[in-house]
Formats: structure tokens, C-alpha cells, sequence
């Protein structure tokens, strides 16, 4: 059976406390006051719309093992403009150079376009990942209610966990929002406008046709996924169609907030872990016009998902500068110059992008970086070795430190070496602890980060790095 | 068959700078400083050296490359020279290239300076600087603390040390290093710390503070080296100093890549030291050399190095440093100068510098730092970090010793 075989969705680490934003602006932006509320999901420094995808896509294929075809990429704030992104992925992830890979954007509702294309299309595996670190103008409406994080959807055949029953997608170049290429900012028109000319005519207007091509009745619908980007628009939209508002699934605006592009999938997500078998699920996204599908689930179980837990941020000031709104005296030692010598990275790619080292066929002898010789002093055979994966293995660590004197964008810098399951030893950067956390022996995994940014010329460039196993 | 080097070559005279913040001087004249020390030392004149080494590191953000700017700041006769360049061990490199110059035949007298101008920056510690162009790509950025304090994570969990014993410890190097300092005028760092002091400091790179880390200075060391033939003859009314060892193990990846090394000690050290022994006939070092002056770029390397270079036993160096052993008036005197720590750190200086010390003592002009009795020294100068470096090990004593 051809559908959708599995979803997953990623927030990052820190939670961005709103009230803590508000006191910042509260002087001239008193009426940001109604959303001063719970918090938002905010990226590290070191992620981006591309960290965060790899970080949903293995998730993803932990839970739902596949070998994609193709590989899309759905975003608004994609880091690079030219030089492909979802490649980035795919590296990352370890995919076969031969698949598929686009990056897709411009609108909130890209990824649900790609989604209803990827299940009216052929039989091949998928991949579609949604992904975005808005970075909105500070004390805007958006900034509060944005958060930064990533969703993944797995189209093909086999145990699908739901199949596409109808889709409707609709282009109407009402501009609520845009940000010429090369601008910062986005730039908002009048949200009763949209509410009333946008979502509660275009949306209405397109779920309703998709249910009656489907024959499905709107009171059946038992779960209606659109993100609220706007105060109850979701709740409006659904009143007008005609959808009963326990159906609404919850946008998690409180805790995480709107996720751009990925809202959609990872509102499917979670849409599609509480129905029940032949349960009928809508999900729409708004956004120069309107995508809506309408699903089926079926019986077969979801793969599990584990918790993701944050971690309280209230620092204003620290987003400002991750965001690199704001530019901090970090010191002459921040003057770096991080070039990146393309010829050398790409000589390095396997190494890099999916952090493969070796292992002797010879003596068995795990290494990082892979030099032509084993490093075994009682081996040192040549070209004796196989490519190895330590991306997906977990490692402990052997020593650390946390340095006040290097430079990092959150200091301390930590880093330390690790040894890992398997074997292989590398000197690696943590990212992601908590005070006092790490400690010799502790389990760490492998994440895929940003290392460094080359302000100068504009490139930033990725690596693995540790965080702990929790 | 080869020979070694023991009682090959002779140290014909020495020099050294006063290291410290010198805003005065550049290169040229930080040369020429311990230039003009050794060469009245030695009683020779410019003319009579045939051949010299320089070592400097940080040549970018210092004299440039080649060994064309010692040439100049002496106004050498236009003689072979070499710039050599191993980190921080880049002073004993200058060293080595020189003395096996002589032993080799090649030459009768030979010149060994280091240099370091440092405090062109702009910002304390050392110059940040490229690792590689492949290694940029995914080495941490490291500062050189940071590498360093790994060892102490990795040596508290291996013997099982209380962290709160391993910062007295620590400590107790520090103090004692800024005592030593205190007496040396040419040291950078003169004052006299307390263990609370050292203990309180703001932190540098967990568990290190500001006190257990060295001092980033200019300054520059030379030897004029010769045969202990030529010595005795040049200058038969004072003791002939030679070298009984000057010994090189360098990491080849075995330490960051293999997972047969604890991170608790530098494996290098231990190599180099062993081959240095064996050079000078010591088989009980703790016994047979009466000082040392180690790589104490940071308080935890000269802990560890404690154990490396059989000072104490497996998992005793924090007893042995809390017990006063290395102290100036304990059994085996550690920087009686005051080390990298207080006398200060110019890289392509300090392995000379270590040497210059030894060479002191025995002579007996150490002055107030004197010690009772030195026929051997040690010195152990450690370029890069402690899963991959370059160490360097010399013994040096009177010949015969």
C-alpha cells in the first residue's frame, strides 16, 4: 500500500520563556502583552534549518528504517540561497548519492504542497522534511509566537500508517506576509485582514471542496490539523467548515510555538498519533494560498517517539545574539578567520558530512580521521580499511573541559574525547549540556551542528558534535 | 653503530632575556640581549660561530619566516642558519639541531637561539591561530587551557583522586613556582601567591584557573655550542657543562585515535624520557638528577609530568607535590627559576630557557635561587597538547657527571 509510513517531529533544546521577551519590549510594545505567555522552542547557535532537518530525518529513519529516493527540503530560512541544502542533508544523513534532492520554499504551506505531491506520486520512498529558524523582527507579533524546529513525513509503500484519501491545493497571491530575497525581516499586513480575506475564505474555500470531492462529511473529520499562525484561526476556520472543535489538534503554541513551515507536518504528527484506524485527518497550510489533505489512518502501529525535553531560557539578550541580531564584543580571539578550503572539504566529505572514518580489515581497528595507514602500532597496514559510521553510535566520555578562554557563541566551549561503542576515539565538541553535566564516563550521541560561521564571506560550516544521551 | 650524543658536545656559554611584557623590545633586540650574554659568557667572538639554528613558532604574528632574522638582529657573517619550529618545544629544537650539528663533525661552534615576541596581539594567552586546513574542518577550537585541563578530568578519574586533593595539588605547583619566581630578576611573573589565591581564581578552562596557567611572554634564550675539547681549551680555568642527552618523541596519532592511551599522562614524555635516561646512564631519576625543569605550561601538565618522568610513582604525584618534594627546598627541586609559569612562556624561548637554568645552577650563579649540589639536570619541553605533541627531553650536567 502506497502512503505516508511514518512522521516525527524535532524542537530544540531551549525554551524561550515569552514573559522574559515581553519585559524586554514592554516599554514601547505594551500591547505584545497577550502573548507573553509560556514559552517558544529556540535554537542553539549552532543550529539551523538544516541541523534541525537531519535531526527530524533520523529520528525519523530510527524509528521507520528506508532508503529514500528523494529528499525534499521545505523551508523560509534555508542558510544557503545557492548551494543546495537538502544535498547538506543527505550527506549528513549518509544517503545514496543517487537520490533526489530539492529544496522547496517561499510559503508556510510548502511542505504540505510537497507532501500531497510526494502521495499522488510514484511508488518510491520519500523523504520530506520541513524545517525553520525564523528569525523575526524583534518585539514583532511573529517573534513571539514563532518557534524554531523541524517535522518529518515518510512517503512509499509498505506498513503505512495512513493513505491519502483527496487533496486540494489552491494559488492566490494574497500577500500577508513577505520578505524579498536578501531581506532580513518579514513584513506582516493587517491580521483581521487575513483572517477574514485569507483563511476564513481561500482555507475555508479549499477544505470544503477537498471533503466533498472525498464525499467525506466535515462533522466526520476527526482530527483538523492547520496551524494558527494568527489567534484562533484554526478555531474560526474549522467553526465555518463546519469541523467539531474537539477535532482542532493543538498547535502547542504554550510550549513550542509556530513552526513555519514545519507546523503542518508536525501538526500531522501529532494528528495522526492519537487517531484511531479509519480515523479521517485533514491537515491544511495557509500561505499564497491554501494545500489541504485529507488522510485516512490505518491500523498499523506508529513507530514510537520519544519525548523531547527542554530546557528553561530566559535570556533575552542570548537569543538576540543567536539569532546574531546583535553583535557582542567577543573579543579579538572571535576574529578568526574561518575560511573553509573547499577543495579540502570536499577531499573530506565522507569524513565530514557523515562522519565516517575507518575500520581495519586487517586488525579491526576503529579510527577517526581515516589516514591511508591503521593507526594500530602493531598493525600500520595500508589501505586496509572499510568505511565506518559513527554518527549513529553512542560514545563515552574520557576527559573534558569547559574553556572560558576560546572562543564560542555560547561559552563555555566544551569539548573532550570520546570513545565509542565499537571503538574509535575522536576530540569532539558538546553542545547541548547542562551545568556540571558532563563527567568521565558520561553516554553521549552525535549530533550534526554548526562549527563555525565565516562572517567574512558568508559560509558556515558543520560538524558533529557530542551531547548527552538522556 | 650509533653513539648518542652524552658528553658530545659542550655548552660553551649561555644567554637569556628577562622575559615578561616587553613593550620596549622586539625580536631583534630580545636576541640580541641573550646574545650578548652568551657570547661574553663564552669568551668568543661573533666571527667564530660557523653555524646557527633559530627556533621561533608564531613566526606570522612575529619576525616572518626563515632564519634571516637572526641573521640580521646579529649581524651574523653571512653562516648557515636554520629556523626550526616544534610548537612549544621549538626552543629544545633549536637546541637539538645545533648540538648534533657538533656532534655530528660538522662544525666546531654553533649558535642555539629561541625567540618569541608575543605581546604584538593585542589579547592575552597565545595567538589563535589555524590548526591545518583539513583539521580546521572539525577539530574543536581549542584554547591551549582547554586542552590541557582534559588531562585533569581524565587523571582524577583514572586514580580515583578526590578533584578537591588534585586542585590543592595544583595549587601547590603554582605557589611554589611564583616563590621560585620571586628570586629570579629576570622572571616575568615576581609576585608570591598563596594557595587560596590560586584556589579562588576566576576560571580558565575547567578545573584550571588563572593561577594554574603559565604566562604568555617575549623574551629570548641561546647556546653557543662547541666540543668538550675546544671548551677545555678555550676556557680551561671553568667547569666544562655538557650534555648527556637531548632526546625527541613526537605523537603519531596513536594518542587521539587509538583508545589505548587514558588521557591521564603524556604518553610522549614518558618515550622521550625513557630514551634520555638510557642516553645518560640514569637508572633511578628520582635518586640521580637533583633538578628539573618541566613543561609547566599549566600546574596539572607538571602533575602528571611528575609521573611521566619516574618522579613519582603511578598515582602519587598528588601526595608527592602536596608533600613539598618539588618544592625549591624539597628532594628534587621543580622550576628553581619559576618555570614557564612565573619566568614566563616565550615559545620558541622556553625549552633554551630550561637549559639556561641548569646551566646556572651549575655553575653556581643562580644567586639567590641557588641549590646546594646540581651535577644533572633535567628539562622536558612539550609542543602541542596532550593527545598529540611533540615532546623533547634533555639531561645536562657537568662532564664527566
Amino acid at each position: 500500500m502506497h502512503g505516508l509510513l511514518a512522521t516525527c517531529r524535532y524542537e530544540p533544546r531551549l525554551r524561550l520563556d515569552r514573559s522574559a521577551v515581553y519585559a524586554q519590549h514592554r516599554w514601547m510594545g505594551e500591547g505584545l502583552k497577550s502573548l507573553a505567555k509560556g514559552t517558544r522552542a529556540m535554537a542553539a547557535w549552532d543550529e539551523d534549518s538544516v541541523t534541525m532537518a537531519v535531526e527530524a530525518a533520523r529520528t525519523l529513519l530510527a524509528a521507520a528504517p528506508a532508503s529514500p529516493a528523494a529528499l525534499a527540503l521545505a523551508s523560509t530560512t534555508l542558510p544557503f540561497a545557492e548551494r543546495l541544502n537538502a544535498g547538506i542533508v543527505a550527506a549528513a544523513l549518509g544517503l545514496d548519492p543517487s537520490v533526489v534532492a530539492r529544496d522547496v520554499g517561499s510559503s508556510a504551506r510548502a511542505a504540505c504542497t510537497e507532501l500531497a505531491c510526494a502521495l499522488q506520486a510514484s511508488r518510491s520512498t520519500q523523504l520530506l522534511l520541513a524545517a525553520d529558524r525564523r528569525v523575526p523582527r524583534p518585539a514583532s507579533a511573529l517573534e513571539m509566537i514563532s518557534g524554531d524546529g523541524a517535522a518529518a513525513a515518510l512517503v512509499g509503500e509498505g506498513a503505512v500508517v495512513a493513505t491519502l484519501v483527496a487533496s486540494r491545493s489552491v494559488n492566490a497571491d494574497l500577500v500577508d506576509r513577505f520578505r524579498e530575497s536578501g531581506e532580513a525581516y518579514d513584513y506582516a499586513w493587517e491580521e483581521r485582514w487575513v483572517r477574514e480575506e485569507g483563511y476564513l475564505k481561500i482555507a475555508v474555500d479549499a477544505i470544503g471542496r477537498c471533503l466533498d470531492e472525498a464525499g467525506v462529511s466535515a462533522a466526520d473529520v476527526a482530527h483538523f490539523a492547520l496551524p494558527a499562525p494568527l489567534p484562533r484561526a484554526n478555531e474560526a476556520v474549522a467553526r465555518r467548515v463546519g469541523i467539531r472543535p474537539e477535532a482542532l489538534v493543538p498547535t502547542a503554541a504554550e510550549s513550542i510555538g509556530d513552526l513555519g513551515t514545519a507546523q503542518p507536518i508536525a501538526m500531522l504528527d501529532v494528528a495522526l498519533r492519537a487517531a484511531q484506524p479509519g480515523a479521517p485527518v485533514v491537515v491544511a497550510a495557509f500561505g499564497s494560498g491554501c494545500d489541504v489533505l485529507l488522510l485516512r489512518r490505518t491500523d498499523h502501529p506508529y513507530p514510537a517517539l520519544a519525548a523531547s525535553s527542554g530546557r528553561s531560557e530566559t535570556s533575552y539578550l542570548k537569543y538576540l545574539s543567536f539569532t546574531r541580531q546583535i553583535a557582542l564584543d567577543w573579543g579579538m580571539r572571535a576574529e578568526t578567520d574561518n575560511k573553509t578550503a573547499q577543495t579540502a572539504a570536499w577531499r573530506d566529505h565522507a569524513g565530514l558530512s557523515r562522519f565516517e572514518g575507518g575500520r581495519c580489515t586487517r586488525c579491526g581497528t576503529v579510527q577517526f580521521p581515516s589516514l591511508r595507514v591503521c593507526v594500530n602500532p602493531e598493525c600500520r597496514a595500508v589501505d586496509s580499511q572499510q568505511p565506518h559510521r559513527f554518527a549513529d553510535r553512542q560514545a563515552r566520555v574520557l576527559s573534558h573541559t569547559s574553556d572560558w578562554l576560546a572562543y564560542s557563541p555560547a561559552p563555555p566551549l566544551q569539548f573532550g574525547q570520546v570513545d565509542f561503542e565499537g571503538g574509535g576515539r575522536v576530540l569532539i565538541e558538546f553542545t547541548d549540556t547542562d551545568p556540571d553535566e558532563l563527567k568521565v564516563g558520561l553516554p553521549v550521541r552525535m549530533v550534526y551542528r554548526i562549527k563555525d560561521f565565516d562572517a567574512k564571506r558568508g559560509f558556515r560550516r558543520y560538524f558533529w558534535k557530542a551531547t548527552p544521551v538522556r | 653503530m650509533a653513539t648518542g650524543i652524552r658528553d658530545k658536545v659542550a655548552i660553551l656559554g649561555m644567554g637569556c632575556s628577562r622575559f615578561g611584557e616587553r613593550w620596549d623590545a622586539d625580536a631583534n633586540d630580545l636576541m640580541l640581549e641573550a646574545f650578548t650574554e652568551a657570547l661574553a659568557d663564552a669568551g668568543i667572538e661573533t666571527k667564530q660561530i660557523e653555524a646557527a639554528w633559530l627556533g621561533v613558532c608564531f613566526e606570522e604574528s612575529n619576525v616572518g619566516k626563515t632564519a634571516g632574522p637572526l641573521a640580521q638582529a646579529l649581524r651574523l657573517p653571512r653562516i648557515a642558519a636554520t629556523r626550526v619550529e616544534n610548537a612549544c618545544a621549538t626552543g629544545t629544537e633549536a637546541l637539538r639541531g645545533a648540538a648534533y650539528a657538533v656532534a655530528a663533525g660538522a662544525y666546531d661552534i654553533v649558535l642555539a637561539m629561541g625567540v618569541e615576541k608575543l605581546k604584538d596581539t593585542g589579547y592575552g594567552g597565545l595567538p589563535v591561530r589555524t590548526r591545518g586546513t583539513s583539521n580546521d574542518l572539525w577539530l574543536p577550537n581549542a584554547s591551549a587551557p582547554g586542552a590541557f585541563a582534559q588531562l585533569a578530568s581524565a587523571y582524577a578519574a583514572k586514580h580515583n583522586a578526590d578533584r578537591k586533593d588534585l586542585k590543592r595539588a595544583m595549587a601547590h605547583v603554582s605557589v611554589k613556582s611564583h616563590a621560585n619566581g620571586a628570586l629570579n630578576p629576570k622572571a616575568h611573573l615576581r609576585n608570591r601567591i598563596t594557595e587560596d589565591d590560586a584556589l579562588r581564581a576566576a576560571t580558565i578552562a575547567e578545573p584550571l584557573g588563572l593561577y594554574d596557567c603559565c604566562g604568555v611572554s617575549d623574551g629570548a634564550a641561546c647556546a653557543i655550542l662547541t666540543t668538550p675539547e675546544i671548551a677545555k681549551a678555550l676556557r680551561p680555568r671553568v667547569e666544562t657543562i655538557t650534555i648527556k642527552a637531548l632526546e625527541l618523541s613526537v605523537s603519531n596519532g596513536e594518542e587521539s585515535s587509538f583508545s589505548s592511551w587514558d588521557g591521564a599522562h603524556i604518553a610522549t614524555a614518558r618515550t622521550a624520557g625513557a630514551r634520555a635516561y638510557a642516553s645518560a646512564g640514569v637508572t633511578a631519576p628520582r635518586q640521580q638528577i637533583q633538578m628539573a625543569e618541566v613543561h609547566d605550561c599549566f600546574s596539572i601538565t607538571e602533575t602528571v609530568l611528575m609521573e611521566d618522568l619516574g618522579f613519582s610513582a603511578p598515582g602519587r604525584a598528588i601526595h608527592d607535590v602536596l608533600d613539598g618534594t618539588f618544592d625549591r627546598s624539597g628532594a628534587l627541586p621543580i622550576q628553581p627559576d619559576g618555570g614557564l609559569k612565573c619566568f614566563g612562556h616565550p615559545i620558541g624561548a622556553s625549552g633554551l630557557r630550561m637549559v639556561y637554568e641548569i646551566y646556572q645552577q651549575l655553575h653556581g650563579r643562580a644567586g639567590e635561587r641557588q641549590l646546594p649540589r646540581v651535577d644533572l639536570g633535567l628539562t622536558q619541553n612539550l609542543g602541542g597538547h596532550p593527545h598529540q605533541n611533540v615532546c623533547a627531553v634533555s639531561i645536562v650536567g657537568r662532564h664527566g657527571a
